[in-house]
């Protein structure tokens, strides 16, 4: 529990930091074995469904000509974008050194490593012959056959990887310094461990500039670099004739799309790890509001691409890109895309835009909405386009099937379970960030308000 | 290895004692200061802080762009594929690679650059567990037999300081 001093305007001292956020290291309830129990069996099952699948071959699925594209490239562009919450978001706080960010960084920066991870499987898994992935990696081929280059899915290899490495990267970093804490505060084997991990990190005025000029590059070249990765993956749609996918404003909707579920994906897992572990002296309303506040511009963004996008198509009145248009508009996916735009659009625009609303369970629920709705946003680009190509004989329909439906739970179970994991073994808000300015010899300067600061 | 340290509960303790041992002879590179935390709030935390680590990136964002350059070269002409009507060597879509490549060795290079130059992974230096409490460590590392004694003093003298020697 939080001490009575942690939850006055006073700071926490550097030993009660320690307390506080190694808790969850030191200490086991039963709860958490249910809960790894739990998700641990969903995920099983997701495996099970996944070799059931190779075994019997895709005709398990729902996906057949001219859907080749269902559930599991939804859910990898869906992952793709919930990883954008936390390394491009954490850099950008970084850059404009807000203060604030401080106890959001990791938890947002591990998002962004499992999602990858979690997005990147799912073009695999969509392989009819996973094991053959390897043909995307460049290498010398006795087939004579090297990656075509020119291809979209082969940029989303380069481009996913370096993210992936980048992120690594961006959250293991700053993590030395905590698992040298960990290393101070235990014994026996988990000392040993964190000792190993630790890299024999001591804490000098060296270390600390290499590590803060380190995170100052790294956060410079990651921006670029995850702007680039959603970009790609809009590319793997925008460069096909389908319809409604040719479009020029796809990389920039799809990267602030991105950002949207990102950020909601971040806030669900604040107000989680704020109860679960008891983080209401380092997680406060301010990084809630600040964070709806940035949700909220997110929404207005993402309406105004998807505005953009539906009055270009119906101003060019192409007979193709109309008859998709209207399936979302009034036909058959029109439930699913008023669904959408409720749960992206007027759901944020009513919680987070009238403050008394912007409190942590008004952001939850905000969060929880945006993430249905940017689900059901990469279903929708996917599914319509390609059930209603240009000619009326390409016509068909998609129902997914309970083993894209449970692998697509297992992923969810995943992510949650990585994450738990990763909170019980690693301070999942990092500490020596959080003592920065402990020890400053003038008043303290305390940001209170997204861009304010106050004396 | 032997030295003999102060522990301080403030960076101005700390600075006390750094400049005390500055005033007593030794160099910046004779003396220890460990801290939880950055201190670039004091002059003491500005030690070491000359770097090539931008140009090692930089550098490393150069070597990133040559090895997607001569991969797509190479493999473009060493067996050309006629894809959509595009040039055999088509700048827009290489230009994707390269952009990833530059970024992934500026990275990389920026990461092993910490790791070297930081000292991460050499162990049986001078270090106190009470660190990670707050405390700030300043001391000296292998001391001369005779110094011993005064630099004892000039530890101590800082208030809160607890001197160990080892």
């Amino acid at each position: 529990m939080a001490s009575a001093t942690n939850l006055s305007l006073a700071p926490p001292s550097s030993a009660q930091m320690n307390d506080d956020l190694l808790r969850p290291l030191r200490q086991t309830s039963w709860r958490f074995y249910v809960l790894v129990a739990l998700l641990g069996s969903i995920v099983a099952a997701g495996v099970v469904a996944w070799f059931a699948q190779m075994f019997f071959g895709f005709g398990l699925s729902g996906i057949k000509w001219p859907i080749y594209w269902g559930f599991y490239i939804t859910n990898f562009v869906f992952w793709i974008g919930i990883s954008h919450a936390g390394t491009l978001i954490s850099a950008i706080l970084r850059l404009v050194q807000a203060g604030w960010r401080r106890p959001v960084t990791r938890c947002a920066e591990v998002i962004t490593a499992f999602a990858l991870m979690i997005g990147a499987m799912f073009p695999i898994i969509h392989l009819g012959r996973p094991w053959l992935a390897f043909w995307l990696i460049p290498y010398p081929s006795e087939r004579l056959i090297w990656p075509n280059f020119r291809s979209p899915l082969v940029w989303d290899f380069f481009a996913i990887n370096t993210y992936l490495t980048g992120s690594m990267l961006f959250l293991l970093l700053p993590m030395i310094p905590d698992f040298a804490v960990v290393r101070d505060k235990s014994t026996g084997l988990r000392h040993k461990i964190y000792r190993a991990l630790a890299l024999g990190w001591r804490g000098t005025p060296k270390q600390w500039h290499r590590l803060e000029s380190a995170m100052s590059i790294m956060a410079v070249a990651i921006i670029p670099v995850a702007v680039s990765v959603h970009t790609i993956v809009s590319f793997d749609f925008s460069m096909a004739p389908v319809p409604m996918w040719q479009s020029t404003i796809f990389g920039p909707y799809f990267v602030a799309g991105a950002i949207f579920s990102g950020i909601a994906g971040l806030i669900i897992a604040m107000a989680v790890l704020r109860k679960a572990l008891h983080l209401q002296a380092y997680l406060l309303p301010l990084h809630f509001d600040n964070l709806g506040k940035l949700l909220l511009v997110m929404a207005l963004l993402w309406g105004y691409f998807v505005f953009n996008e539906r009055l270009v198509t119906y101003y060019g009145n192409g007979p193709a890109e109309m008859a998709v248009f209207w399936q979302t508009q009034r036909d058959n996916y029109a439930p699913l895309y008023w669904t959408m735009v409720t749960c992206n659009f007027v759901l944020p625009l009513i919680i987070l835009g009238i403050r008394r609303f912007r409190t942590i369970t008004g952001c939850v629920i905000a969060s929880f909405g945006v993430v249905i709705g940017m689900w059901l946003e990469r279903y929708l680009i996917i599914v319509p386009s390609l059930a209603h190509k240009y000619l009326p004989y390409t016509f068909a329909s998609y129902r997914p099937q309970p083993v894209e439906i449970v692998i697509t739970c297992a992923t969810f179970a995943a992510m949650i379970l990585l994450y738990v994991l990763f909170a019980k073994v690693v301070p999942i808000i990092s500490i020596w960030e959080m003592k920065t300015g402990d020890h400053a010899p003038r008043p303290a300067v305390v940001e209170h308000e997204l861009g304010g600061v106050r004396q | 290895m032997k030295a003999v340290y102060g522990l301080y509960p403030d960076g101005s303790s700390a600075q006390q004692a750094v400049n005390r041992l500055r005033a007593a002879g030794l160099d910046d590179r004779e003396i220890t200061v460990i801290s939880s935390q950055p201190m670039d709030e004091y002059e003491f935390g500005e030690m070491d802080k000359a770097t090539w680590i931008w140009w090692i990136a930089c550098g490393g964002g150069l070597a990133g762009m040559a090895t997607a350059f001569a991969l797509a070269w190479l493999t473009e002409t060493w067996w050309p594929i006629n894809v959509g009507g595009l040039p055999t060597w088509a700048w827009w879509p290489n230009m994707i690679i390269i952009f990833e490549l530059t970024m992934l060795g500026a990275i990389v290079a920026t990461a092993a650059t910490l790791v070297v130059t930081a000292g991460l992974g050499r162990g049986g230096r001078l270090y106190d567990p009470e660190v990670s409490n707050g405390m700030i460590l300043v001391g000296v590392e292998n001391p001369p037999d005779g110094a011993l004694g005064d630099l004892q003093r000039t530890l101590a003298a800082p208030p809160g300081a607890h001197v160990k020697t080892i």
